[in-house]
């Protein structure tokens, strides 16, 4: 195999300028229609879906389950058709091949599970070693491979224990190593941390982002959970109801969510909220006397700036923080903060119009007594 | 027991091993692959074959249904063919294997089935073939389950070569019907049932523990 004789490093470069980068994947116009068999109406699973992924980047696509993921991530890989329009992987028009040819097609496509999908009679090494025997590598070649990938996720010592005897953590990597035996330039994650806890979650997409730091393997994360997304990707798509409803950097997304399916995504991942307490008795009309709660969301160039201490100066209103938290998303600060203000119209009106001033956006949750 | 007695049981105890040893590899080699297809050839599964899979679905279940003795004389012309003669022990491997090959066939198949169809799945993003499916993730994930339907298939065999003293097979349940019950032999009969539960025990914990050495799923630690 030819593409198994390329060095196991990519040059860098690629992966730090993801947008210039040629798309190893390009949706033009996606449609897949189901015909249910029983039943009449067809089953629209995409709707005229257009999606470019340059090489190296890491892009989440993001979606609640029956938004199409799964017909997505199908059609990606080749084991389904689209019924109009084209899937083309590395240059090559998926869609429009014969079976045989889409088979070794695959091979430059890795896949990643949520339940790992290993193979129970095969040790972690037999496990990584199988895409390369089915692609026909001989076997010293095969051994120096698993050898290679064992490293590369950290599992030299466990690589003769069977699945039985991993943790869920070692299956996933095992299953990554797997994915990434021939050399792919598409790693498709289908949502590959969904079964494991959270600090595991963490590690496994730590690993993916340092193999595509390392080998500038193209990745796409699909997933039901924006977490995940926040974590790592570079770019985000936002499926919904079959139809990509949003797409752009992830940063960006987060801090302008532009579609309600986005906003719900965004919202259940922040941390920052009200407290019961609180929340219970929000009023929507403000009180006189009472104070108003406002959320402020800080992003951009003046999101590690004291913003708080100089509006309060500036406008002498004093500020009582409820809750707040910044985070890092693409590598930039974006923080979150819920606050509580003695309600008066103009006070509003000053903090909001400096906040703007300032790019930062602001909204009034409510009131209370 | 008389030294005739004794140097029979031990002849008709090697001529069941023989019959029984023979037609269960016989039955293997035409059952395993035969119950590869049937577990992968319906509709929409890999190796998509629904006409030949309900053809030989249907075949497999009359030769299923047919009652060992009568299958035994029903096929006398066909062991004539392949055997040369229809009586003896070579012979009585003939419809031993027959019998066998479909139960075989049907355990493969339902063992098969069993597999995490999430294997599948991966198998096929890996670019695999359907043979390749087969033999790299279907039957080696299957292997164990495999191994104990054997056994199964295997003592039915045991109990099925007690049938073919009909046709002159011999064997251990032969002797126990000539010596034991037609020359009222009681110690003879003892004997040879003794014989037999201990064949069948011992194919069973030996099949028993393969199994369970091949079975990686459960193991921890």
């Amino acid at each position: 195999m030819n593409a198994l004789a390329l060095p196991l490093a990519r040059p860098a470069s690629v992966a730090s300028e993801p947008a210039r980068a040629k798309p190893v994947i390009r949706l033009e116009a996606v449609t897949k229609i189901f015909q249910p068999r029983g039943r009449t109406a067809p089953v629209t699973a995409l709707a005229d879906l257009t999606l470019d992924i340059a090489e190296g980047e890491i892009v989440g696509i993001i979606g609640r389950s029956g938004a199409g993921k799964s017909t997505l991530v199908r059609l990606i890989n080749g084991l389904e058709k689209p019924t109009s329009g084209h899937v083309i992987v590395d240059g090559v028009v998926l869609s429009e091949l014969a079976e045989s040819d889409a088979r070794t097609a695959r091979r430059s496509i890795g896949m990643v599970f949520q339940h790992f999908n290993l193979l129970a009679s095969r040790t972690a090494a037999g496990n990584i070693a199988l895409p390369l025997e089915i692609a026909g590598v001989a076997e010293a070649e095969i051994k120096t491979r698993v050898d290679e990938l064992l490293g590369l996720v950290g599992l030299s010592v466990e690589r003769d224990r069977y699945p039985s005897e991993l943790s869920g953590g070692q299956k996933q990597r095992v299953g990554i190593a797997r994915a990434l035996a021939t050399k792919p330039k598409v790693l498709l994650c289908d949502e590959a941390t969904s079964a494991l806890d959270p600090e595991t979650t963490g590690q496994i997409l730590q690993l993916i982002s340092r193999i595509r730091d390392e080998i500038g393997v193209t990745v796409v994360l699909i997933t039901h959970e924006m977490a995940v997304v926040k974590a790592i990707a570079d770019r985000v798509a936002v499926l919904d109801e079959g139809h990509l409803v949003e797409t752009g950097a992830t940063f960006e997304i987060f801090a302008h969510p532009g579609h309600e399916s986005t906003r719900a995504f965004v919202a259940a991942t922040a941390k920052v909220d009200m407290p019961d307490v609180l929340r219970t008795r929000l009023e929507a009309e403000p009180i006189a006397g009472g104070a108003t709660i406002l959320r402020i969301l800080f992003s951009g160039p003046h999101a590690t700036d004291p913003i708080l201490a100089r509006l309060s100066r500036s406008t002498g209103v004093e500020f009582n923080i409820i809750a707040a938290q910044v985070e890092f998303i693409g590598g930039r600060p974006f923080g979150n903060i819920i606050v509580s203000v003695p309600w008066s119209k103009q006070t509003i009106d000053t903090i909001q119009a400096s906040l703007q001033g300032l790019g930062l956006s602001s909204e009034v949750l409510g009131h209370v007594a | 027991m008389s030294p005739e007695i004794v140097y029979q049981l031990i002849f008709a105890t090697g001529q069941t091993l023989y019959m029984v040893g023979v037609s269960a590899l016989l039955g293997t080699l035409f059952g395993l692959p035969l119950g590869a297809f049937l577990a992968t050839s319906k509709s929409g599964e890999i190796l998509a074959a629904p006409a030949a899979n309900a053809v030989i679905g249907a075949v497999v279940n009359a030769t299923r249904s047919t009652p060992f003795i009568i299958l035994v004389v029903a096929i006398i012309p066909f062991t004539r063919l392949i055997a040369g003669t229809s009586i003896g022990t070579s012979a009585a491997i003939v419809p031993l294997t027959i019998a066998s090959a479909p139960f075989i066939a049907r355990i493969v198949e339902s063992s098969i089935r069993e597999v995490d169809p999430g294997l599948i799945e991966a198998a096929r993003a890996m670019g695999a073939t359907p043979m390749q499916i087969v033999r790299k993730v279907l039957i080696p994930e299957a292997l164990s389950s495999i191994t104990l339907g054997l056994t199964l298939a295997v003592v039915s065999l045991i109990s099925y070569s007690a049938m073919v003293g009909a046709v002159g097979g011999g064997g251990l349940g032969d002797l126990g019907i000539r010596y034991g019950y037609q020359r009222f032999m009681p110690d003879v009969m003892l004997v040879v049932v003794v014989s037999l539960i201990a064949l069948v025990q011992s194919v069973q914990s030996a099949g028993d523990a393969l199994a369970r050495k091949l079975n990686r799923r459960a193991r921890h630690g």
